[in-house]
């Protein structure tokens, strides 16, 4: 099945292009408009996700919780030799005592850095594999050096803000579905408008010989047109506005937040978006004619 | 010549009402000329409709160019409509095309390359004296301008058959001799033409014409001469 845009001066003739403002450009900007940055907003949070998962992923801080100053080295100390020796640990660091003091002083100020206060000593791990298994592993083995020690999972922190994150971007994609087909539905409408408002002119070259598929070129090429040009503007503006609220973002300097950056692959996609509502609105158009055609002799 | 058109026991009825047509039966000869008249109301439009595919029957058999046409799948109508001209009796011109765009339509329809276009429909100015008139629209027209414009275009891809339903009805009687004389030289060029008509002073203009008279949507062929045509002219 062809789908052919360029026409003759002639055929393109054939339907009265002129007078009044060409309503479908302008929908058809404002749903590219709303699809693009609901595009950028999923692809964005998708790209954010990934970045999270990633860090979280096999990351875990080992605390050990013991009161006594001397027993906690001890236990820190032994901690730290036996996650050394195993091979599913990529990376091992105990965390300094005076970077434990400055993360507590927002909610104990001076008195956080006081040496008898009985902070846990804290080990930050990372994991070849962050698989459950490797961690009860690498859990069991810091155990077993230290009775006291805690085993905090990092990604177990931040499954919410994950799980929020696959949310957003699953109510994007839904948003630009919805878009996809709100634009089908409106060219379906225009297509069977333009057809009531051309009957005449069909009529005549029905009559003349003229196949259901050189008529339905006539509406499809017009409408391609319209969601090309229509969506090229509210593409373009909707690229405005994400580049905007991309530097925005960046000057807030939040690691989380300045994962929602998008990367060459993804302006890939929502440069493609415009193409691909031209495609579908041709395809709806064609479709729509075809079967209103099918109607008459 | 061969017989391209015939009609068996046709009938045609719009919706619950009463027949438009009832048993209609004819012949037409490749080449023939013919007069369809009747009062008004008598099914003189329906019939043409039938002829040319616009329409397809309650009952009754259609055979064109040798074909089932009531049978005919819908695909294959835009085939056999290109070996139709028809010269509609409200003109039915695309009125914000030129009149060298609305002749040359069914050039275009058919496939025509554009290059090939210009000196057929030239031509085709010149043959119905609307070589000025290439660039007017239909709307700035004469009636007489425009039924020529129409003759024009249903001639122009050199159809099997002509039907023309009233195309004198607009004009006054100096045009209408005229266009006859248009219809009569494509005759003798070999198109069937069937022109509908109850202008009666047209009739004896065309020594050789048969007449068809519709009468409530019933032919009058007392002689069986439309059934079973001789020959053509």
């Amino acid at each position: 099945m062809s789908v052919r845009l360029v026409t003759a001066a002639a055929d393109r003739r054939l339907l009265d292009e002129k007078g009044g403002a060409r309503a479908m450009t302008w929908i058809m900007a404002i749903m590219l408009f709303l699809t693009v940055l609901a595009a950028a907003l999923g692809l964005a949070t998708l790209a954010a996700t990934s970045v999270l998962n990633r860090q979280l992923a096999g990351r875990l801080t080992v605390q050990i919780v013991e009161p006594a100053a001397d027993a906690r080295a001890v236990q820190t100390e032994k901690v730290l030799a036996a996650l050394r020796a195993s091979p599913d640990v990529r990376q091992i660091n105990a965390v300094d005592r005076a970077e434990l003091s400055a993360l507590l002083r927002p909610w104990l100020g001076a008195d956080g850095a006081d040496p008898e206060l009985p902070i846990p000593a804290m080990v930050d791990v990372d994991l070849n594999n962050g698989s459950d298994a490797v961690v009860a592993k690498v859990a069991a083995i810091a155990r077993a050096a230290a009775p006291s020690a805690r085993i905090d999972r990092h990604e177990s922190w931040m499954s919410p803000v994950s799980s929020f994150m696959g949310l957003v971007t699953w109510l994007a994609a839904a948003l630009v579905a919805l878009m996809a087909a709100a634009t089908a539905a409106v060219v379906i409408l225009a297509a069977r408008a333009s057809l009531e408002t051309h009957r005449e002119t069909i009529e005549v070259l029905h009559m003349l010989g003229s196949t259901d598929m050189q008529l339905a070129r006539l509406f499809q090429r017009r409408i391609a047109l319209d969601t090309i040009f229509g969506g090229a503007i509210g593409a373009v503006l909707a690229a405005i506005v994400v580049v905007t609220m991309g530097y925005q973002l960046a000057a807030l300097g939040s690691d989380l937040i300045g994962g929602l950056a998008l990367g060459v692959r993804d302006w890939a996609v929502l440069a493609m978006l415009p193409i691909a509502f031209a495609l579908l609105a041709t395809l709806a158009a064609r479709f729509a004619v075809l079967g209103a055609l099918r109607r008459i002799l | 010549m061969a017989n391209i058109v015939q009609f068996e026991n046709v009938g045609l009825r719009y919706g619950h009402g009463e027949e438009t047509l009832s048993d209609v039966s004819f012949t037409l000869a490749g080449g023939a000329f013919y007069f369809l008249t009747g009062a008004s109301g008598a099914g003189k439009t329906s019939l043409l409709k039938l002829l040319y595919l616009a329409q397809r029957p309650t009952r009754g058999a259609i055979r064109l160019f040798g074909e089932d046409a009531v049978t005919l799948p819908r695909g294959r109508l835009p085939g056999f409509r290109r070996r139709i001209g028809v010269v509609f009796q409200d003109f039915r011109l695309v009125p914000h095309l030129s009149s060298f765009d609305n002749i040359a339509l069914p050039l275009r329809v058919s496939g025509v390359p554009e290059g090939d276009i210009e000196a057929p429909v030239r031509e085709m100015l010149a043959w119905v004296g609307l070589e000025g008139k290439a660039d007017a629209r239909p709307p700035t027209l004469s009636g007489g301008e425009q039924q020529r414009v129409a003759i024009a275009r249903a001639v122009i891809g050199r159809p099997e058959i002509l039907v023309a339903d009233e195309p004198t009805g607009n004009v006054d009687p100096d045009m209408a001799e005229r266009l006859l004389h248009l219809f009569e030289s494509l005759n003798r060029l070999g198109t069937t033409v069937v022109v509908a008509t109850h202008d009666f002073h047209l009739l004896g203009r065309i020594p050789d014409a048969h007449m068809m008279r519709l009468d409530k949507g019933r032919l009058h062929d007392p002689t069986g001469s439309l059934r079973h045509p001789a020959s053509g002219r």
